[in-house]
């Protein structure tokens, strides 16, 4: 790990996973508002489907967050060296996601999501040690 | 799911990893910025690398966008963390790096958790009084 403490890169990187998984969450929820692309351009055409977009209040709280986020990956890149950055937001914004899903989004995360869910996370932690 | 569904799942897992390498790359060449100098962050996308990273990023963007329109955020997300499968073959067979045990048990353990979640449902559907819809519409 280069340049700062373990204190400051954990910091870095717990507000880098805030970040992404509002930016997700919001996202999500502004896309299941919307519906489905394929059947809105049927109906109104690309502009359609723009417009729908557009007009979806969560979606711009989606961009923000996930802007902010990429300012976030990008001084945390220059802070902390990328095999480290990657994996640790990764695997813990994907645990913060799979909660919001359930608690948030009020998805259903049927016991097939969770054993794929666990699958991949202990997926990323081996592939990165 | 149809081709055009497989395709967007593909460009998020290509767009997201080449567009982190691409910035991973570009930030290398800026160095490091100090917290007194944060403003110069604002001028990072002028380098060609952090440029093309972007330009992958909003690829990967629109067929998030997309993907997320026709499935829960609970589906796509394990799809998506294929790239790092991607990034480990890559490594292995295009760069000659050795790849130990772990990390292809690794492998092995996302590429059988995508696996099993692309074969389940992609949306969550709550029953109404005039059939199923997608839950979020029934409780918005």
């Amino acid at each position: 790990m280069r340049h700062l403490g373990i204190f400051a890169t954990w910091l870095t990187i717990f507000v880098l996973v805030g970040l992404n998984s509002a930016g997700d969450m919001s996202t999500a929820r502004a896309m299941r508002r919307v519906g489905d692309f394929s059947e809105l351009r049927r109906k109104g055409g690309i502009l359609g489907v723009v417009g729908a977009v557009l007009s979806e209040p969560w979606f711009y709280l989606g961009l923000l967050a996930m802007a902010l986020s990429f300012f976030a990956l990008l001084a945390a890149l220059s802070l902390i060296d990328l095999s480290v950055v990657i994996p640790a937001s990764a695997s813990l914004t994907f645990l913060s996601n799979l909660l919001g899903a359930k608690f948030f989004l009020k998805e259903h995360v049927s016991r097939r999501r969770w054993i794929s869910g666990i699958l991949v996370l202990g997926g990323i932690v081996l592939l990165r040690t | 799911m149809s081709f055009l569904r497989y395709f967007l799942l593909a460009l998020i897992v290509l767009g997201s990893t080449f567009g982190d390498v691409y910035l991973a790359k570009g930030m290398k060449q800026i160095g490091e910025i100090s917290p007194s100098r944060w403003h110069d962050l604002l001028f990072a996308p002028l380098n060609p690398y952090v440029a093309f990273g972007i330009v992958l990023l909003m690829i990967f963007y629109i067929s998030y966008l997309a993907s997320l329109s026709w499935a829960d955020l609970s589906y796509i997300m394990p799809a998506t963390t294929f790239g790092y499968v991607l990034t480990a073959l890559l490594a292995h067979f295009m760069l000659g790096e050795h790849v130990p045990l772990t990390r292809w048990i690794g492998i092995l353990m996302i590429t059988a958790g995508v696996g099993f979640i692309t074969g389940g449902p992609s949306l969550t559907v709550t029953p109404t009084p005039e059939g199923v819809s997608p839950h979020l519409e029934a409780h918005s």
